[in-house]
């Protein structure tokens, strides 16, 4: 029996995959394009499920290297993190849902003026208005 | 029972903002597998959904499936989605056990006759080996039939549940089948795989939360929003192979470069999941992404279906010393055959001579 030494073994790092046989990449920020500009022309909205899409390894980091980061950074408390941050072209945001453990639980790209989950929700004003009037109510004001 | 709760009322209870339940919303019509378009409609029926009473039962199981839905940590989405459900019975993961459990699955079950979802994990053995698998003494095929008579739908978790899995594999030695081997008068959804993704597993869930319905279903059962894409179409190693570049050993160059595993007996192409694009472990890997090809667990007899290791072309052929055998003894059962007609018409002629 040949001992184990015998055997080649090749280490290879990086994979040296071609990105364009399988990149999502691309054709997504083609997607964005066209969404972005039916925002500008009609105002309408578009949202898109990036976890529900095929992609293989390395192609979210090639898409999320491709929109980079823009002005806007926000970090909500609500059921979990949840990180909406605006890429380089304003108007593209991308949306992170962790749960308790800090794995992500969902992501999205909407591309909108700005994330209905960003303004404040008419119920949690309405509560607040509340809490708020009874918080001054025992100081008489 | 909490059932008279609605789902709104527990995720308020649960100090949930409108900002956190439409986040929730968000994922969980994500989970759905509908467009993002859809989450105010999810929103509003989630509001004022009723918590649906649910009884899981284990039957012939490993827990493989009920581990893949309990393995993620909670808070998460999907952990919601089980708090707003009433789950009034599960042995395995309820506190009480024997008869108290006995009586509670009772009592649930009267209180909500008609109405209850019934979960199912696990084969069920039939015949004279029904009870090789029993609960405080009643079999499984037994308990099948009495809790279905009530439930308003029956889910299948796993592949045994669904079409008898691994306990149906040759030989069967209890004489295991699926539920719909047996319940002909419930509807029946399929959630199939060894173990199914859990999001699959609660996105079903969500959708009859939701909407009060099955979801759409295809031939074998399942949700057409899980279960309508096939493996091979949606896989990222697709293009490879297009261009015929496959891996031929698992440590082989191609193998090294992700090329298709069709050569190493990768069931992609006849199998039907949404591994490919939802993934396991939170969207970590799956199986073809991390080397191997799929098994294609989520398809009925999946383990009598051949090695996993051979490719799917030579799966019915064999090799070729196998082949060749085949073919000579075909050619020798024709001409025995052949022989024997001209035998049959000899003597049939010399009977019409007389």
């Amino acid at each position: 029996m040949s001992s184990l030494a015998g055997i080649g073994v090749k280490i290879e790092s990086g994979g040296g995959i071609e990105p364009e046989l399988r990149g999502n990449a691309l054709p997504l920020l083609h997607e964005i394009r066209h969404a972005l500009a039916r925002l500008v022309e009609e105002g309408e909205p578009t949202v898109l499920d990036i976890q529900s899409l095929p992609m293989g390894p390395g192609d979210l980091t090639r898409l999320m290297d491709a929109l980079g980061e823009g002005e806007v950074k926000a970090e909500l408390n609500c059921l979990g993190k949840t990180l909406i941050r605006e890429a380089r072209y304003s108007g593209v945001w991308i949306i992170e849902h962790f749960d308790g453990a800090g794995a992500i639980a969902s992501r999205f790209i909407e591309i909108n003026w700005v994330p209905p989950l960003l303004q404040a929700q008419a119920e949690d004003v309405q509560k607040g208005l509340m809490e708020l009037a009874d918080a001054l109510a025992p100081a008489g004001n | 029972m909490a059932a008279s709760k609605t789902v709104g009322d527990v995720l308020r209870a649960n100090g949930v903002s409108r900002r956190g339940f439409m986040k929730f919303c968000a994922a969980t019509a994500s989970m759905m597998a509908l467009p993002p378009t859809m989450v105010s409609a999810v929103a509003a029926a989630i509001e004022n959904a009723r918590r649906p009473s649910v009884i899981w039962l284990p039957f012939q199981e490993c827990t493989g499936c009920l581990e893949s839905l309990t393995r993620s940590h909670t808070p998460t989405v999907e952990g919601l989605i089980f708090d707003a459900i009433s789950l009034d019975f599960n042995h395995t993961l309820m506190a009480a056990s024997g008869q108290r459990a006995e009586d509670a699955l009772d009592a649930a079950v009267q209180e909500n006759w008609g109405n209850y979802l019934m979960l199912v994990d696990g084969s069920i053995p039939t015949g004279e080996f029904a009870d090789y698998s029993c609960t405080n003494g009643h079999s499984h095929l037994d308990m099948l039939k009495k809790y279905a008579a009530g439930a308003a739908a029956i889910v299948t978790i796993g592949t045994c549940a669904a079409y008898g899995g691994i306990g149906r594999a040759n030989p069967n030695p209890t004489q295991a089948v699926g539920v719909q081997d047996i319940i002909k008068d419930k509807p029946i959804i399929n959630v199939p795989g060894c173990p199914p993704i859990p999001t699959v597993i609660t996105g079903v869930l969500a959708h009859y939360l939701t909407f009060g319905t099955i979801p759409e279903l295809d031939h074998h059962g399942r949700p057409m929003a899980f279960f309508g894409q096939n493996i091979h179409d949606r896989c990222y190693r697709r293009p490879f192979y297009e261009r015929g570049l496959f891996a031929k050993t698992f440590d082989d160059e191609g193998a090294r470069k992700g090329h298709c595993l069709y050569q190493l007996g990768c069931k992609g192409p006849v199998t039907y999941n949404a591994c490919a694009t939802l993934k396991w472990n939170n969207g970590v890997s799956w199986p073809v992404q991390s080397g191997h090809g799929c098994i294609g667990c989520s398809e009925p007899n999946f383990w009598d279906k051949g090695s996993f290791y051979r490719p799917l072309s030579a799966a019915y052929y064999g090799d070729a010393r196998t082949v060749g055998i085949s073919v000579a003894a075909g050619a020798a059962a024709g001409l025995a055959a052949a022989a024997l007609a001209r035998g049959k018409q000899k003597k049939a002629q010399q009977e019409e001579k007389a």
